[in-house]
């Protein structure tokens, strides 16, 4: 295990072996994105409360959950790079950063136009809303960070940290909405209980989550790539890579 | 210990000591996290005198009042109520027996309201189910 990992880890390797990978994360996202579409649009019926509105719900949902796990993927990769100096780890981690950030961006923005016809309004400042207006501003930070410095060691050390710090807030979004009073209503879905009492509402919603995987995913790889060719742009193979496509 | 375990250590303490951070933190500021206060919380004198605040509860059914834009209802958490004056537009959401969160201030036990938001719970599911849901627990 522990020797495919450096092998696969190896920037010349994961250059030819994502390209492969790339193709089987596209298509299942393909597949599902329309499919879980066509679930949450057309069969999934109407809510009691909310009539068609909830239906947002679909992107929404996805959106809030792939900016927490990508915030993981981040701040788990640059603990590895810290800890194993794997310069891959630091890759993944940097290229997620803003594909992070647009989920983040997408999960606040689809909340307030759901928020102004359901609650009354576009943005309140209770606990659930600021914590993930925070997670935002983590991805910022990280980002900015990380292009502050003319090392790039330096870079991925210091943005590496600021990312294991923020590791903090995810627990805090989560639970905000059972500790705390919110406007934002409990968590739906969740290890112990499901609170969607449809099986074509459910169904779309689990297909529309795995698709926002795959879509990660893919575009995480595609980012990797191109980002392995530029700090590996001294070494001979990626000379030879660019030989082969001149 | 080499190298790599030594770094180990460092981002272990890193995680612990900012959960810790963390942790303390939101110990100190838990009440300001609170976006709203019920009734009872009301009734137990944590409402600040001076300045506005938010209650929040369920609305009591057959409470709804309108007089033009006025509106008066009463809220609810099942162990206190308070009544609730607002004038102006009312969310889509807002219905007998739903969450509301409300924004005013406090005037001789009446809630003077300056903003009403619907506040909805996480269950979703078609008005049929809802309907048969709603018949059975009659039935009982």
């Amino acid at each position: 295990m522990w020797k495919w990992i450096q092998t696969f880890a190896s920037p010349k390797n994961f250059y030819q072996i994502s390209q492969k990978m790339i193709f089987w994360l596209l298509i299942p996202f393909i597949v599902l994105i329309l499919v879980g579409l066509y679930w949450g649009l057309i069969v999934a019926p109407i809510d009691y409360q909310q009539g068609e509105s909830y239906r947002i719900m679909f992107i929404h949902v996805p959106a809030a959950w792939m900016s927490m796990f990508v915030y993981l993927v981040l701040a788990i990769s640059g603990g590895i790079g810290l800890i194993w100096k794997i310069k891959l780890a630091y890759v993944i981690a940097k290229v997620s950063a803003p594909i992070g950030a647009a989920f983040t961006f997408l999960a606040l923005t689809t909340g307030a136009v759901w928020g102004k016809p359901m609650w009354g309004t576009w943005w309140v400042w209770d606990a659930r809303l600021t914590s993930e207006l925070i997670l935002l501003f983590l991805y910022l930070a990280y980002m900015s960070l990380n292009n502050a410095f003319n090392n790039p060691k330096t870079a991925s050390r210091a943005s590496s940290v600021l990312a294991i710090m923020g590791l903090v807030n995810l627990p805090i979004i989560h639970y905000s909405v059972k500790w705390w009073n919110t406007l934002h209503q409990s968590a739906s879905v969740s290890v112990n209980k499901v609170a969607i009492q449809d099986v074509d509402m459910l169904i779309a919603l689990l297909l529309m989550g795995m698709a926002f995987k795959f879509l990660y995913g893919a575009l995480m790889l595609m980012r990797a790539r191109d980002e392995v060719l530029v700090i590996e742009q001294n070494s001979s193979w990626v000379k030879k890579v660019i030989m082969e496509h001149r | 210990m080499t190298k790599r375990q030594n770094r180990m250590v460092l981002v272990a303490l890193l995680v612990i000591g900012v959960s810790l951070a963390g942790y303390l933190g939101l110990k100190a500021f838990n009440k300001n996290l609170l976006y709203f206060l019920s009734p009872t919380d009301i009734t137990k004198g944590r409402a600040p005198k001076d300045k506005d605040f938010r209650l929040g509860g369920m609305i009591v059914k057959d409470s709804v009042k309108h007089d033009g834009i006025k509106v008066v209802f009463y809220v609810t958490d099942y162990a206190n109520t308070f009544r609730v004056n607002y004038s102006g537009i009312l969310p889509d959401l807002f219905k007998e027996g739903q969450g509301v969160i409300t924004t005013g201030s406090l005037v001789d036990g009446v809630f003077m309201a300056t903003e009403v938001l619907a506040k909805h719970d996480e269950n979703y599911m078609p008005p049929e189910v809802a309907d048969a849901l709603e018949k059975a627990k009659n039935k009982q």
